[in-house]
């Protein structure tokens, strides 16, 4: 993530904000549900990741909370042509959830509360690319954005980003999930213009 | 085809009706009449009465009964593409 540090001289002029193409800028956060919000009470709420020998790890809220997390500044790049730039969430890197994980696969099916599934390679949940996260501008993530808690992904389309995240399935083969099975990129890379397969 | 220039807030839970101008591109009858049966629960019922998310992404159409996914429309660049894996079958209006 871009960190920026100021040196004495004071504020530097605003460098040019690179957005990738096709995209515009806005300062709204467009909600897109494909289904009912799920209600997901942090009582109940729990996350699983399967290794591909279907191995199971779950962990509790409070166990998520117990973990270190992360302050995330970073732009976000939706599909449908918005951008939403410095945009600054708290989570836990997946890094440390898969830290201690044993597994070969490469390919991961991330699985909501309600049923919403989309596939990513395991490397870009990896080495500080992405996290559970569970904060959005300082509050607890809204329901309709995800909460109680989503995956971040920025650097992929937003649709990756999974909200009401449930479980990571860690797969030797890559496996479509709920857009990339209806004709989205399997992907998609916001730079490269990956929207459809 | 529409390409979603402005940001869309998702309008969910219309009723089936709102699906009426996107299937009439994709088939030939009046969609909203086809009777359409839910592979996950065996919900039987027309189109209309399903529930559908209209989303910038594609229109999700869901079962009344069980929420489980009938019908997926996304409006791709060379066309609308439909996914009907949720439905059992889906019978035209007759006659
Ligand atoms: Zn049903």
């Amino acid at each position: 993530m871009a960190v920026v540090t100021r040196g004495f001289g004071g504020r530097r002029p605003e460098p040019e904000h690179e957005i990738p193409p096709g995209q515009f800028v806005t300062d709204d956060f467009p909600v897109l549900s494909a289904g009912p919000t799920p209600n997901v009470d942090e009582s109940r709420w729990e996350l699983t990741v399967r290794t591909e020998t279907g191995e199971g790890t779950s962990w509790s809220w409070e166990q998520l909370m117990a973990l270190p997390a992360e302050d995330v500044e970073t732009d976000i790049h939706c599909v449908t042509h918005w951008s939403k730039l410095g945009t600054t969430w708290r989570g836990v890197s997946l890094d440390t959830l898969l830290a201690d994980v044993e597994t070969s696969a490469e390919f991961v099916m991330a699985r909501s509360y309600g049923g919403y599934t989309t596939n990513l390679p395991l490397q870009d949940l990896l080495d500080g690319q992405a996290w559970v996260a569970f904060e959005f501008e300082g509050e607890p993530l809204d329901p309709v954005h995800g909460g109680p808690a989503r995956l971040l992904v920025p650097h992929l389309y937003f649709w990756k980003s999974a909200k009401w995240l449930r479980g990571l399935d860690l797969m030797d083969d890559e496996d479509l999930g709920f857009w990339e099975q209806n004709g989205y990129h399997a992907y998609g890379d916001p730079w490269l213009e990956q929207r459809y397969a | 085809m529409t390409t979603h220039d402005a940001p869309v807030h998702d309008r969910p839970t219309l009723d089936g009706s709102a699906l009426a101008g996107l299937l009439s591109e994709v088939y030939a009858f009046d969609a909203t009449l086809a009777v359409v049966r839910c592979a996950s629960c065996g919900h039987t019922d027309v189109f209309a009465r399903a529930t559908v998310y209209l989303t910038a992404m594609g229109a999700v159409v869901r079962c009344a009964t069980c929420t489980a996914v009938l019908l997926v429309v996304v409006e791709r660049p060379d066309g609308p593409r439909v996914s009907a894996s949720g439905a059992a079958w889906v019978q035209a209006p007759g006659g």
